[in-house]
């Protein structure tokens, strides 16, 4: 937005030197996700540390099964996310271009579709029609994740403002160095924003992934709850919650690094 | 007098500023039909803009000013008619590398928001391939001629700027590649009328150093008489009433349309482009304690020192001596003389 001057202490205020705008980037507030984080696991660890386990639960509550599971999870969200960024990003900027308004919707339509259908009926349904395992939960993911990114990357350079991309037309920009140099960095903060969210939804439905035999911290869960042991299904759930929490947390981090300076 | 110094201090500044001056513009028979529109935007529009020449486009909005002036960098294509810069032929060339060549500035001006104040300069410079030490120094004197101090605000981001200070950098950017022609669609609109008057001063100052050939849009008619060499008063679908120079169009409108733009007051314009030095002055009354007028003010200025005394003559100076006095009669006169047929004043 314009800003303008009105007053003279306005005018003489607008004159004084102001250092050029630094992102504060560590304050103490930047940590307070990570600490609660380390106070939830904390005690998780000593309530089990404090019970008697039987066999059963001994076989799942032991720091190799879980960092296994843990380790399962985070390699599908990330793969599935980064997926996610590889494709709908490059699919986001062509349609957002598209001078077609057919293909936008029918390119939104699917992208809905994928985000609609329920997570355990994309991942039962693929597992069905395909195979179980790794590959086909990360599917189900990149598809029930792509809406977010495919939409943000659009919005984002859907919304910048006319009057700079005309600007930028009006000095000869090539309509690709318009794109490169104007548009998308103006986007950066939109489309982030979108893989976050992508990122979040994929730590969660990753636990689905224990259905069709792909591992991932919802084997805890499920066990827990067929087995009906409690301790197993509650630091399933946990753990899941903690890492959803880490994951938005680093993403937060990264998209204020990344965010060109000036928005 | 400060004021005269600052203005000598800036013209300096400019004088480097600019190797090249304007090239001529010729529009011959341009219309604009928006697909799907029965009625043309612009229709059969004709226009020889000479060498130098601030030539402003007036009209009411959507009259199709703005549509006009954005075929000749192309902006908008025409659907017909041919538009020459210097004789070339502007819808034959690559309309990127014709841009480049064109200095653009918008009313919202369309700062790039993530880049600083050095790099939005830079952006034609770097287009064009130009070294990394020419551009920087040709940052810094740009942001010097449009008064801002290249130290403090090079790093800045626009969003750190105000309003005036932001269209200040819209003209340097403009600017940035000396281009012999700029294209400016309402660039003071959207600030208040105290920074929109200082940047107009500015400008005016800016263009007698530079001597680019300028299109000026706006909707304001005073502006218009205030910056304009010539002006062309525009009606529907971009059509031309009247194309003169301000005093000519306020003397002399073409029609009622051109008269229904000037509005109320038409003398008291007038009055502002005319200097006292035009007037006949008398001997001086060499009264002291009382007002007295600068010689180089305008006849306005005059009429307004001369109703506030409310005294029948008050004394002309220069450079703190009275060369004469000038009374209401003789404003008259001066004005009277504008209209073809009566004697000139002073004849």
């Amino acid at each position: 937005m314009m800003t303008v001057v009105t007053t003279e202490t306005e005018l003489l205020s607008t004159k004084a030197p102001v250092p050029p705008a630094k992102h504060r980037i560590f304050t103490l507030r930047r940590f307070t996700t990570p600490i609660v984080v380390a106070v939830i696991l904390g005690l998780l660890l000593w309530w089990v540390s404090s019970l008697q386990l039987d066999s059963i639960e001994q076989r799942t509550l032991n720091w190799q099964y879980i960092a296994r599971r843990t380790g399962e999870h985070l390699s599908l969200t990330v793969v599935a996310s980064a997926l996610v960024a590889v494709l709908a990003i490059p699919l986001g900027v062509i349609t957002a271009k598209s001078p077609s308004k057919v293909f936008r919707a029918v390119v939104l339509a699917l992208a809905n579709i994928g985000q609609a259908t329920p997570a355990v009926g994309v991942v039962i349904l693929l597992a069905i029609l395909w195979q179980t395992g790794y590959t086909t939960a990360l599917v189900a993911l990149v598809i029930y994740a792509f809406l977010p990114v495919l939409r943000n990357t659009m919005i984002g350079i859907d919304q910048v403002d006319a009057n700079v991309r005309e600007s930028a037309r009006g000095m000869g920009m090539t309509p690709m160095q318009v794109l490169t140099r104007i548009e998308l960095p103006l986007a950066v903060p939109v489309i982030l924003a979108g893989l976050r969210t992508a990122l979040v939804f994929c730590v969660g439905v990753a636990t689905i992934a224990t259905f069709i035999n792909a591992g991932g911290l919802g084997d805890m869960i499920v066990n827990g709850l067929k087995l009906q042991r409690y301790p197993v299904l509650v630091v399933g759930a946990v753990l899941v919650a903690c890492i959803a929490l880490l994951i938005d947390w680093v993403a937060g981090f990264i998209e204020d690094i990344v965010t060109p300076r000036g928005l | 007098m400060s004021d005269s110094t600052a203005t000598r201090a800036a013209n300096g500044a400019v004088s480097a500023v600019s190797t090249r001056s304007g090239v001529g513009i010729t529009l011959d028979s341009v219309s604009k039909i928006y697909p799907g529109q029965q009625a043309p935007a612009v229709e059969d529009f004709s226009m020889s803009v000479r060498p130098g020449e601030l030539v402003m486009f007036v009209g009411p909005s959507g009259c199709g000013k703005t549509t006009t002036m954005k075929m000749i960098n192309r902006i908008i294509e025409p659907s017909s008619g041919s538009i020459a810069i210097d004789g070339r032929d502007v819808l034959s060339l690559d309309p990127n590398e014709l841009r480049r060549h064109i200095g653009y500035v918008i009313q919202q001006i369309g700062l790039f928001p993530h880049m600083t104040i050095a790099e939005n300069i830079a952006v034609v410079p770097r287009l064009l391939g130009w070294s990394k030490q020419k551009t920087a120094d040709r940052i810094d004197e740009l942001l010097t001629t449009v008064q801002l101090d290249p130290g403090t605000f090079a790093a800045r981001y626009p969003k750190q700027l105000s309003g005036g200070q932001q269209q200040r950098v819209g003209v340097a950017r403009a600017l940035a590649a000396d281009p012999p022609v700029m294209l400016m669609d309402e660039p003071f609109g959207a600030t208040d009328p105290i920074t929109r008057e200082k940047l107009q001063a500015e400008f005016l100052r800016l263009q007698e150093s530079i001597g680019k050939t300028i299109i000026f849009v706006t909707h304001d008619f005073d502006e218009a008489i205030r910056l304009g060499d010539r002006i062309a008063v525009l009606s529907d679908r971009s059509q031309i009433e009247q194309f003169d120079t301000p005093a000519s169009i306020l003397s002399n409108p073409a029609n009622d349309y051109v008269s229904s733009f000037i509005g109320q007051g038409a003398a008291l314009k007038r009055l502002a482009l005319i200097p006292i030095t035009d007037a006949r002055l008398k001997a001086a009354t060499g009264a002291s304690g009382v007002p007295t007028v600068v010689a180089d003010a305008s006849l306005r200025d005059a009429l307004d020192a001369l109703v506030l005394a409310g005294l029948p003559a008050i004394d002309v100076v220069d450079g703190g001596r009275a060369v004469g006095s000038i009374t209401i009669d003789a404003i008259s006169e001066a004005l009277g003389a504008e209209v073809p047929g009566m004697p000139p004043a002073g004849a």
